[in-house]
């Protein structure tokens, strides 16, 4: 078990937004976080990187409770893309994702780590914004450079807090393949806040469907993303088809 | 897809950004030639008549007396009256700029500058005390220098101490900064207007800043203070840069941010503290050199800090320069001379860059 989560709860200055939350993490896994707006999802990722920290509850990283581990520590294992980000000052895209190396070096960056962050902008295909200004690309173009980011930083665990929300439907694909592929060659795992239910029911091997700071429903695509679970938990009738193995929804109408 | 990705190739991305890198590095090389370059124009300009090689010849006469030559008259000029001031110039210089852009990475914030953490009304405010009322922590040919200096660390630590309790974020610390500013100028005003009017001349006098008051032992604590904070906060610079992305980024990327903004802000204030004791409140570079460094070279604060405090000694040298000789023998505060040729250098690089934000 890479990754446990037990029982946390977590509240900003006193309005509870989480509540016992429990969960896990296997090798290997990517596991898709579901569910509407203002649930929770983003604070859930932020407790589990131990950017907030919750008020009840443990959270184990291989065994180890993260609350006594170096921040550094985490960096090594956990990387983080966040759902959005600004910058104030300029940096190169290439100096941005060099940044993910940050726990695994000094004050100086090597031969080695440029060219891992070469490696990684090519998988991404953002070799040609190499140079730019972060400020200067698109959405979805700063969404994959923070993509590369965290791959950069060749951490166990990856926690993606919606990385598709700004990419065009082909983009979209190509990320979630690229973190299918990287997954499984090198063994890692994934938790991904996502909103797009089909991209969730295709790319996800788990999805834990949350409502009202709490886990509403947990499981595979197909026994978590049925008609009534959605209707439930998004107040909206869907139809859900299913191709054997995976269900695909097609929304209907929102309920009153 | 393929075809597009070979578009760009990883050899060609890495000579570009070596190239890049390389762009940094000349112009610290550029701007140190330039420290140099002006110190020695700055030293041979003045009263007495000495041309630029006896300048520097008397300059090196100290250190390789046999190669170079000197006579008594450009000896004690250079030595006694202009070096002193010239280097005070140059540290300072490099200590506002180095720590003008820690505090705009720190806070992410273009406004910021070494004074944002209330350094230079807590200075004013220590001064003109001991000027106005005669009170303060130390006595004697120290009275001034002491309380700019206390009273400096006093507010920035009240500051500090307020805005770490709720979570050291750069917006608190900022308006805890404009709070402070607020309460130490008004407590000067209320100084000033019980004052008497030389004393209260003075005080102004002190706030605008010169470089009048150098001399070789201030200079020596001065350069103590550069050579202990400098490399601390140049260390750190890898973490700024990493803290530029947002808090939660830095504290995803390892980084302990809010230990990390406590002890660059601490570090950075004691600093300028130091500097400011001494020459009053040189406002302008902290706040334009470090901005003018990210239009040349980019935001990467390895080499923003260095750059932005050679800068920082550029600018003010010059700004000197200027200061002592325009109306001679008339010697303007040259904190007043930086701000009127730094303004509208500074507007005119707003106005060309070509980018909408930092
Ligand atoms: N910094 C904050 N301070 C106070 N409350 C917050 C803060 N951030 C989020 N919240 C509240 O916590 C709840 C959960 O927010 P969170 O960002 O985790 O939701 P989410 O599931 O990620 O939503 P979305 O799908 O819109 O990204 C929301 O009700 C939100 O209003
Ligand atoms: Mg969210």
């Amino acid at each position: 078990m890479r990754l446990k989560v037990n029982n946390i709860e977590f509240a900003y200055n006193s309005t509870p937004v989480l509540e016992n939350i429990s969960m896990e993490l296997d090798r290997s896994e990517v596991l898709g976080i579901v569910g509407p707006n203002g649930t929770g999802k983003s604070t859930l990722i932020r407790c589990i990187d131990r950017i907030l920290k919750p008020q009840q509850g443990t959270i184990l990283l291989d065994e180890h409770d993260i609350t006594n581990m170096k921040q550094m520590d985490i960096a090594r294992k956990m990387g983080y893309v966040p759902q959005s980000t600004t910058r104030v000052f300029p940096a190169s895209v290439i100096d941005t994702v060099l940044m993910g190396r940050r726990p695994h070096l000094g004050w100086k960056s090597s031969e080695e780590d440029m060219d891992k962050v070469l490696e990684i902008l090519e998988l991404l295909g953002i070799m040609e914004f190499a140079m730019k200004d972060f400020n200067e690309i698109s959405g979805g173009q700063q969404q994959k450079v923070l993509i590369a980011r965290a791959l950069a930083q060749e951490a166990d665990i990856l926690l993606l807090d919606e990385p598709t929300s700004n990419l065009d439907i082909r983009h979209q694909l190509e990320v979630m393949e690229i973190m299918k592929n990287v997954v499984k060659k090198k063994g890692i795992s994934a938790v991904m806040a996502i909103h797009d239910l089909n991209l969730a029911s295709r790319y996800t091997d788990r999805i834990l469907m949350m409502n009202e700071g709490r886990i509403f429903a947990t499981g595979d695509p197909a026994s978590v993303l049925t008609i009534e679970n959605i209707k439930h938990a998004y107040g909206v009738e869907v139809l859900v088809k299913s191709d054997g193995e995976r269900p695909y929804i097609i929304p209907l109408r929102p309920i009153n | 897809m393929k075809a597009k990705h070979s578009l760009v190739t990883k050899e060609e991305v890495k000579e570009q950004y070596n190239k890049f890198v390389g762009r940094k590095f000349f112009f610290i090389f550029f701007f140190s030639v330039l420290v140099v370059i002006i110190s020695g124009i700055s030293t041979s300009l003045g009263s007495a008549d000495i041309s630029i090689w006896d300048a520097y010849s008397a300059i090196l006469h100290k250190f390789f007396p046999n190669y170079f030559e000197s006579d008594w008259l450009a000896d004690a000029c250079v030595w006694n009256l202009r070096l002193p001031r010239i280097l005070m110039g140059i540290v300072a210089g490099i200590g506002l700029g180095v720590a003008g852009s820690v505090m705009q990475a720190i806070l992410r914030n273009p406004l910021a500058s070494p004074y944002t953490l209330g350094i230079s009304s807590g200075a004013g405010f220590g001064a003109s005390l001991a000027i106005l009322a005669g009170a303060g922590i130390v006595s004697g040919k120290y009275l001034i220098i002491g309380n700019a200096f206390v009273f400096s660390l006093l507010c920035s630590f009240i500051i500090l101490g307020l805005s770490s309790r709720k979570g050291a974020t750069p917006e608190t610390m900022i308006l805890a900064g404009i709070a402070m500013m607020y309460l130490f100028g008004a407590m000067t005003t209320i100084l000033q207007y019980f004052g008497e009017a030389e004393a209260v001349k003075e005080a102004v006098f002190w706030m605008v800043g010169d470089l009048d008051r150098s001399s070789w032992p201030k200079l020596t604590l001065i350069t103590g203070a550069l050579v202990c904070c400098i490399p601390l906060l140049i260390i750190k610079s890898w973490d700024l840069n990493v803290m530029g992305a947002g808090d939660e980024t830095a504290t995803s990327l390892g980084v302990n941010v809010k230990r990390t903004r406590i002890v660059t802000m601490v570090v950075a204030t004691l600093l300028v503290a130091c500097i400011v004791c001494f020459t009053g409140t040189i406002g302008f570079i902290g706040l334009v050199a470090p901005h003018l460094t990210r239009l040349a070279i980019g935001g990467d604060n390895r080499f923003v800090l260095p750059v932005s405090g050679l800068l920082g000694a550029v600018l003010l040298i010059s700004a000197d320069l200027v200061a002592r000789n325009i109306i001679a023998p008339v010697i303007l505060p040259v904190g007043a001379v930086t701000a009127f040729m730094g303004a509208p250098l500074f507007l005119y690089m707003i106005m060309r860059r070509g980018r909408e934000y930092w």
